[in-house]
């Protein structure tokens, strides 16, 4: 296994903190005191938060949970780029945790710290939490080491991904009220893999229909890493040309690699581009929590699961889902949720030590938003292939005919119902 | 009034073979397939709105549903490519598990 200095940084400093830990000190900092079987699950996005919910309802509540988040709130990435069109707000994305309540579900807001697989414990700054099975769901982080110039502060100050919902987004919105028509919004879009495949290209849209509406001289300019679109690539060229004619513009092959944050300007290989407002999407990885379990693969990476448990492929009895495995499968919140669910069968099943599931078999349905009101889709339905054991996409998924506002209905439904399946 | 018998009838084989009815209440492999229809059609099928509730529904109502969808007689945004990726026997334990969820 390779692991990028950072990751050993963090191992090291884990390390230390564990060997200069009694093992009497230890049993006393157990944040709560662990009576019959525990599931701890560390993050509570679209993944986590699903897990926790199906494992109580599953088992009956047999099982404890408990689910440890360090946002007081959730905040939904899907649906997150129609607050850049005005579409919505962040607060209507918005969601607390009290839904979790009634499945008694327990939640600590905290910070992990560390993972100590061998004693089977999560760190936190005022104790531990011993756990029989873990489950982590760390979504991404950025590699912003990856452009020059690019750091976690500048993304916060001046040039932001917004690629996590949350304040970020609420910026960007703001810099796109501040742009003079005529201006440019430059998008940079890192290589695949990396969270919600058709994300930006619906973000370009979202970005376009509020210029066209109001500084109908600018332009959005797409710099995609990629050799290509990489979603829904028909139905989002249908939507740049006969929606927003002359304002999206496209160029494929196009990484930046350094920013100058003084001049706005993005430097790809071929050319500088000043910019109005610089929308840089880094290349994202697991998110660090999946450091400090040792469970990242030797990509550097994403996490290796097997795919009837979500069972890292590196410790026993931590379990990872989401956007931080790697799989062919979309990085998408929809699919977090179907993993969540394969996984909390998997893990009661193994907990009454019984055979999990054989043949998981999981959907993705996905909506972007190409106006105010017309969405498009891809649906696929994956299964769990023995030989190859990985889940593949089986007979039938494909996008939508064309868009239209009736999809553009659907998306909203999809919303309001994936919430409420996620977090009441 | 063939569901009242069907009510009756069912007490009865519950009460005469409560293991048998603990089986059918659990038929794991269909509560897992079911599962990933949430995102759109709610948890166990209750939808929140906008979507057709699939909790109670009648099972040769969903059957026949997909069946049209994966054929194309039922046009679609979405459901003729979900029913495409499952097969007959798979509507079936799907049918199963969403009949029983109450309303």
């Amino acid at each position: 296994m390779s692991i990028n200095r950072r990751d050993f940084l963090k191992l090291s400093v884990a390390g230390i903190a564990i060997g200069a830990f009694p093992s009497i000190a230890f049993a006393k900092s157990e944040l709560l005191k662990k009576k019959g079987q525990r599931v701890v699950i560390v993050g509570g996005g679209f993944g986590g938060a699903t897990a926790a919910k199906y494992i109580r309802m599953w088992s009956e509540n047999k099982i404890e949970v408990v689910l440890v988040e360090r946002n007081k709130q959730f905040v939904s990435c899907p649906m997150s780029n129609t607050v850049l069109s005005g579409k919505r707000t962040i607060k209507d994305l918005t969601r607390n945790y009290d839904g979790l309540k009634k499945y008694g579900i327990k939640q600590i807001q905290g910070e992990v710290t560390g993972i100590d697989p061998e004693k089977q414990a999560v760190m936190l700054a005022n104790g531990h939490l011993s756990y029989d099975r873990l489950i982590i769901a760390p979504g991404v982080d950025f590699m912003f080491e990856q452009i020059e110039g690019l750091n976690a502060k500048v993304a916060d100050e001046s040039i932001h991904h917004a690629w996590k919902a949350g304040a970020q987004t609420v910026a960007l919105r703001k810099q796109l009220e501040s742009m003079p028509d005529g201006g440019v919004f430059a998008l940079s879009i890192p290589k695949a893999p990396y969270r919600c495949p058709p994300g930006p290209y619906e973000r370009a849209c979202q970005v376009a229909h509020y210029l066209k509406n109001n500084k109908p001289k600018s332009k959005v300019l797409i710099l995609d890493a990629n050799p290509d679109i990489t979603s829904k690539k028909g139905l989002f060229t249908a939507a740049w040309n006969e929606l927003y004619p002359n304002m999206v513009e496209y160029r494929p092959n196009a990484a930046v690699l350094k920013v100058d944050v003084a001049n706005n300007t993005a430097k790809t290989e071929f050319e500088d581009i000043k910019a109005d407002v610089l929308n840089i999407i880094p290349p994202m990885k697991a998110g660090a929590v999946a450091g400090m379990a040792g469970v990242v693969g030797a990509d550097g990476r994403w996490c290796a699961v097997d795919f009837l448990t979500y069972e890292s492929k590196v410790h026993k009895n931590i379990h990872v889902i989401g956007d931080a495995i790697s799989a062919a499968l979309p990085k998408s919140g929809h699919m977090a949720t179907s993993q969540a669910k394969v996984c909390a069968a998997a893990v009661i099943e193994l907990m009454q030590g019984q055979a999990p599931e054989q043949n998981p078999t999981i959907v993705n349905t996905c909506y972007s938003m190409v106006s105010d009101m017309e969405s498009v889709h891809v649906a696929n339905v994956f299964r769990f292939n023995a030989e190859k054991q990985a889940m593949v996409s089986a007979e039938g998924g494909g996008v939508s005919a064309k868009r239209s506002e009736l999809e553009g209905a659907m998306a909203d439904y999809w919303l309001e119902n994936i919430l409420n399946d996620v977090l009441t | 009034m063939i569901k009242k018998y069907l009510f009756v009838i069912t007490c009865a084989l519950g009460l005469a073979f409560p293991a048998i009815q603990a089986q059918a209440e659990v038929d794991k492999h269909a509560r897992n397939l079911a599962a990933s229809c949430a995102a759109c059609h709610g948890t166990s099928g209750h939808s929140a709105g906008g979507t057709p509730v699939l909790a109670g529904m009648d099972k040769a109502l969903f059957i026949g549903s997909m069946k049209d969808f994966k054929s194309g007689a039922r046009p679609a945004t979405v459901m003729h490519q979900h029913a495409k990726g499952y097969t007959d026997d798979e509507f079936s334990l799907l049918a199963d598990f969403f009949a029983v969820q109450k309303r």
